[in-house]
């Protein structure tokens, strides 16, 4: 079995700073007039989502192709998976093709971790279920460590993660169904951001036991003057939060980011969002087109960060992959 | 970036024990000296040169080389880069290669005369992969190639244009480069 990312509990502080390192790397290769490197030569990496994405498909699927890795596209809507082929065979399948990656999202928790022990390729969660999506959680990272170096005048390779040190982030909205939260939250506090979370009781996780966070608010007025980042989830009505909520007006009165209440955030707060954006819901348009709001800027980072993962997984030689090697020391 | 460097680096690097001194730091600075005469000679001045340190032993050497070339030329400043070759290696999954550092080229390199500057020219597997990173940034007139020290073993058809020092080596031993100065050693494993 090779080396996966499933889970940012995985990597550590020492794992998550090794990949902002490379990805600083990466994202100059991103600025040259030929974005392109030969690294992943002759390498295959698939993309298997069993549920609907723009950019972190796209994202991975850039990355992989400026990593010069071959790029095979599977979605469950045109494959044989409506004939009824299961998850076990469909993978076991195109693993049988020679694969060395595949990235994968899918609605069940847990289904990356199966699918690892299936196939002797790497695997790296793109998001399943509630559980995780430790990419996003990596990029929102970059981001943030990107802003605040540039703020301080130097360039984010000379930053280290020593940035994050008391960083006061809200992660605000519907914790519950959110695995960008979960993965975030991990992330932040691994490098030593303090976290606070803040939703309806009916959108927080019927136990926050083992989440590393410093508090737990359900009145955003009052923490947003706090802050150093404001961390907006999406409402995931797809996976049944309407039904946590009286409505999603109601919602918006008491939790979304509106002009008014980004108007109590410090100067130098930074919003952010993983997208896609409810424009009005948990995020008032004029808001999330506001310079501070990194929205776009976390999608542009994400082709950089992943290419890293990638790299760091699928590079490594007989005796195990680099990202392992950092890990454990 | 020399063979020393990868074999020092973590993971599964070793550790360089020094065994003879080659060169002085005063020798260094009298070889870079010679290598910035050789340069404008070579190229009739210093117009389209560009400086392209190889991370990491090659910066310094570039930034020292540019720093002599400006007092040179009275003050006209040469501009100078650093360039990390990880991602074109040839040795990608046959050992962990990580970059070591960002690269910073500084314009686009179309049209110049692009001197690589390293510390050791041993295989010229570094250089080959030098290459095919300068093509990403545009069409140079031309690449030459400005090492401290040339230890031999070449395994590719690669020869240096300017050369601080010939130094016969085993293949198995190390060189050492650096403003301090040059040393001959070995690499032990930790």
């Amino acid at each position: 079995m090779s080396a996966s990312l499933l889970s940012i509990a995985d990597l550590g502080a020492e794992g998550i700073e090794q990949i902002l390192r490379v990805s600083d790397s990466f994202a100059e290769v991103g600025r040259r007039s030929i974005p392109k490197v030969p690294a992943l030569r002759g390498r295959t990496v698939v993309s298997l989502f069993a549920e609907e994405s723009t950019r972190t498909r796209l994202s991975f699927e850039t990355a992989a192709k400026r990593l010069s890795a071959d790029v095979l596209t599977f979605s469950a809507g045109s494959s044989s998976v409506k004939k009824g082929e299961s998850l076990r065979d469909t993978v076991e399948t195109i693993a049988a093709m020679g694969v060395d990656a595949f990235v994968v999202r899918h609605p069940s928790a847990g289904a990356p971790a199966q699918l690892a022990g299936w196939v002797d390729a790497s695997v790296v969660n793109a998001g399943d279920g509630w559980h995780e999506h430790p990419t996003q959680a990596l990029l929102d990272c970059y981001t943030i460590r990107q802003v605040l170096a540039e703020r301080d005048g130097l360039a984010v390779e000379d930053t280290g993660v020593g940035c994050f040190a008391g960083l006061r982030v809200a992660v605000v909205g519907d914790v519950a169904h959110s695995r960008v939260a979960r993965s975030g939250v991990l992330a932040l506090a691994a490098l030593g951001a303090r976290v606070t979370l803040v939703a309806p009781g009916s959108l927080l996780p019927p136990s926050l036991e083992g989440w590393p966070i410093a508090g737990v608010s359900h009145d955003l007025d009052a923490v947003l003057p706090d802050l150093d980042v404001c961390y907006l989830l999406r409402i995931q009505t797809e996976r049944g939060a309407g039904s946590h909520l009286p409505s999603l007006r109601e919602y918006t009165a008491a939790y979304g980011l509106t002009a008014r209440r980004a108007a109590r955030l410090p100067g130098h707060a930074l919003v952010m969002h993983p997208g896609p954006i409810n424009r009005g819901v948990e995020i008032a348009a004029e808001v999330a087109d506001l310079p501070r709001s990194l929205v776009l800027r976390q999608v542009a980072n994400g082709v950089a960060v992943r290419m890293a993962v990638l790299y760091l997984l699928l590079a490594g030689d007989s005796q195990g992959d680099m990202l392992k090697e950092t890990v454990s020391g | 970036m020399a063979e020393r460097e990868r074999r020092l680096t973590p993971p599964r690097g070793g550790v360089f024990v020094p065994r003879v001194q080659v060169l002085s730091p005063e020798d260094v600075v009298r070889a870079l000296t010679r290598i910035a005469h050789e340069i404008a000679e070579r190229n009739r001045g210093l117009e389209d040169i560009v400086l392209v340190g190889l991370q990491t032993g090659g910066v310094p050497l570039a930034f020292r080389i540019g720093q002599i070339l400006e007092e040179m030329s009275g003050g006209a400043a040469v501009p100078v880069g650093m360039l990390d070759v990880a991602f074109y290696r040839d040795d990608i999954g046959i050992r962990p290669v990580l970059p070591e550092a960002v690269t910073d080229i500084p314009r686009d390199l179309a049209g110049m005369i692009v001197v690589l500057v390293d510390d050791v020219l041993f295989t010229g597997r570094t250089i080959r992969a030098a290459l095919n990173a300068l093509a990403d940034y545009g069409r140079c007139q031309a690449v030459q190639l400005a090492v401290m020290v040339d230890r031999g073993h070449r395994e590719l058809p690669i020869r240096p244009d300017f050369v601080g020092k010939n130094l016969p080596t085993r293949f198995d031993e190390q060189v050492d480069v650096s403003l301090d100065g040059v040393v001959l050693g070995d690499v032990v494993p930790r």
